[in-house]
């Protein structure tokens, strides 16, 4: 067990300092500089003035080693747009992109893993032929275009979604089911198009070399109902390859997060990577990589662990 | 004898892209009370096929039964509802198959594979369950039966997991145990210790055994009465002793020379019959056997030889009598 989370301890740490660089010096290289130096309006000398004070004018390479002697302590700077700490930034942005994350993978989860077992135990039938052709769809059509084409259906014509926001109004005090369900709809909804048709097409695959397997036709040579055959001794072994690949989805859940919350104006992390982003941002960028990097590392590791857990063949961790 | 199950001009076939292609054609054969009778043929001849229609499995397989009769027990198996068949499938007719290795669920402790039996056939408590699966284990001669339960498949050598399968299948008392090459994958030792084993429990639970196995030596060992079948067809149906001192069937007398003579031979180079099994697309118009056999002539190439009653046993061959007295030698064509 231990020998275990060492080397991925080591794994990790080597990882994080690769992301670390790169970001460090494509942010760093990128033309451009700091919204605060950058303005129209601010003189020569203004902008050398803020350059120094926000330490600029160091080579590159100082700098990243400024950084990562200050990030392996844990702190990692203050925002150049905010002057509040990078961390305090991620901190308040983290509640909003979990609660967008987890409900995606739930539902994506959940209707990936039903609709690939329908798909292939209904091999051929119209109901595999239609959800097919949906993840088909889902795959090529870019996220932010079907995001805004339900915002113009739901929140422009229909008039009954709300089009962007958390719905503060419908979290604190009047908390309404129905209101925040309003609110998460279509983002969940968007997000999940980035990862469910590979579920769905992960999952049919899956079961359609399960249901193939011997010891499936051991099952019902027992007697057990056709039902208990597909969910209880097919779907366990089906699941095994769909969790990892749950893992390896998990990165690109984050990525499609970015885009999902710029659409939706949804408060999270993505939102704010954007904003650093655009406003080189530098320490904040940095924050928010490493911040995304060690999530994606634990739930790799997570996966790991669950897999171990469903697979008796895999010596537990 | 009273037959036990009673099998009447079975056509078996399966959906492929050339459509469908008869895997078993027409064939006739009943198991008594408490008989072991075996199957034999080389691989591909419908042996599987067969023992899969019984237990109704060849529907989940792209497979059809297009004609014919599975009485057991007052019932036709071959028109029975799913849920009727279900109901059967583990707890009248148990099977066990070839791949010990595959055949048991990787994900799944051998107690639940054991126990879940009940659930689908006993209502026995969870408590009962348990005591029922090491007494089946006990019975199967695996030892720490407890610990056992606990354990998964791959835990286990290929011969316990066949013991595991046993065990499995005698779990509500069967009254027929179908057995399809179980031994085939396991080396010389484990094979004779499983075959003690079914005859062993063949007696102490008075059931009827059909054992489908590729090798005369194996049905020598344990069967009552042997059925020969070639390319889908039965080609002679004998008791025992008869089928080797009075062999009537070319194909037949060809597996018998294939066997090696005392124990303990395998691997030697034997002398096997020449030529392989037609394809399932070309089967020939006549006998099935004549574009191998030494003693075909004209007639066995046009016309299909029934299967007869010759000297008390039954054999499907236009020249039964010959090869039964030697009177054409081998190798001599007409
Ligand atoms: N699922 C299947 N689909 C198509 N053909 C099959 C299938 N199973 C068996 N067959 C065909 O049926 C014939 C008999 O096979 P089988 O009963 O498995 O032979 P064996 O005597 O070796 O058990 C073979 O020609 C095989 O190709
Ligand atoms: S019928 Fe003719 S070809 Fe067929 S087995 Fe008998 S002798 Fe051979
Ligand atoms: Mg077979």
């Amino acid at each position: 067990m231990s020998r275990f989370l060492l080397n991925r301890l080591g794994q990790s740490i080597v990882l994080l300092l690769i992301v670390s660089v790169i970001t460090f010096f494509l942010i760093n290289l990128a033309p451009g500089g700091p919204s605060a130096a950058m303005r129209m309006d601010a003189s020569e000398a203004e902008r050398q003035a803020i350059i120094t004070q926000l330490g600029l004018d160091e080579p590159v390479v100082v700098r990243y080693a400024q950084w990562l002697g200050s990030a392996v302590t844990g702190d990692f700077g203050v925002s150049f747009s905010t002057s509040e700490p990078v961390l305090e930034r991620i901190l308040s942005r983290i509640p909003y992109t979990i609660e967008l994350t987890l409900f995606t993978i739930l539902f994506a989860v959940s209707f990936g893993i039903l609709f690939g077992i329908i798909s292939a135990v209904k091999r051929g039938s119209l109901r595999d032929h239609a959800i097919n052709f949906i993840s088909v769809i889902g795959l090529s059509i870019p996220a932010f275009w079907l995001g805004l084409m339900l915002i113009l259906l739901f929140s422009v014509q229909l008039g009954w979604l709300p089009s962007s926001g958390v719905g503060a109004d419908a979290r604190g005090e009047n908390f309404s089911l129905l209101g925040w369900l309003s609110y998460l709809f279509m983002p969940v909804l968007i997000l999940s198009t980035t990862i469910l048709p590979n579920i769905v097409r992960f999952t049919r695959s899956s079961m359609l070399e399960v249901v193939n397997q011997n010891y499936i036709r051991t099952v019902r040579a027992k007697g057990a109902k056709e039902r208990y055959v597909i969910y209880v001794h097919a779907l366990k072994n089906a699941l095994i390859p769909v969790v990892s690949i749950i893992g390896v989805l998990i990165p690109r859940l984050l990525s499609g997060a970015v885009i999902t919350e710029a659409i939706f104006g949804w408060p999270g992390i993505g939102s704010l990577i954007i904003q650093a982003a655009q406003g080189r941002d530098y320490p904040l960028v940095m924050g928010v990589t490493m911040f995304v990097t060690i999530v994606v590392i634990v739930c790799n590791l997570l996966v790991d662990l669950v897999y171990s857990k469903i697979d008796p063949r895999v010596k537990n961790v | 004898m009273e037959p036990l199950l009673k099998v009447e001009n079975l056509v078996t076939g399966y959906r492929t892209e050339q459509g469908l292609v008869k895997a078993v054609d027409n064939i006739s054969f009943e198991v008594n009370k408490g008989e072991t009778v075996c199957i034999v043929g080389e691989s591909g001849s419908g042996k599987s096929v067969t023992s899969l229609s019984i237990m109704r499995l060849v529907d989940f397989e792209n497979g059809e039964i297009i004609d014919g009769s599975i009485h057991f027990q007052d019932k036709d198996l071959a028109s029975l509802s799913n849920e009727d068949m279900r109901s059967i499938r583990g707890s009248k007719i148990s099977m066990i198959f070839q791949e010990p290795m595959t055949a048991l669920n990787p994900v799944f402790t051998i107690g639940k594979q054991i126990m879940e039996t009940f659930y689908f056939h006993r209502s026995y408590s969870g408590k009962k369950a348990k005591q029922r699966a090491i007494e089946l284990l006990e019975l199967v001669g695996i030892n720490q039966p407890e610990e056992r339960l606990k354990q998964y498949p791959h835990e286990l050598s290929g011969g316990m997991r066949q013991r595991v399968m046993i065990a499995i299948a005698l779990g509500c008392e069967p009254d027929l145990l179908i057995a399809d090459e179980p031994t085939t994958a396991l080396d010389v030792t484990i094979e004779a210790q499983i075959l003690e084993l079914l005859k062993t429990i063949k007696q102490e639970m008075e059931m009827s055994i059909l054992l489908i196995t590729h090798d005369i030596g194996v049905a020598a060992e344990v069967s009552d009465r042997i059925i020969v079948m070639y390319a889908g067809k039965i080609v002679e149906v004998a008791p025992t002793i008869e089928l080797f001192s009075q062999t009537l069937h070319p194909y037949t007398k060809g597996l018998l020379e294939s066997v090696p003579k005392m124990s303990g031979e395998r691997g030697v180079e034997l002398p096997s019959i020449e030529g392989t099994l037609p394809g399932i697309h070309s089967m020939p118009i006549g006998c099935r056997f004549a574009p191998r056999c030494h003693y075909k002539t004209e007639k066995c190439v046009q016309v299909e030889p029934p299967l007869e009653n010759h000297y008390g046993h039954l054999a499907a061959c236009w020249h039964a009598e010959e090869v039964r007295n030697g009177t054409l030698e081998k190798g001599e064509t007409t």
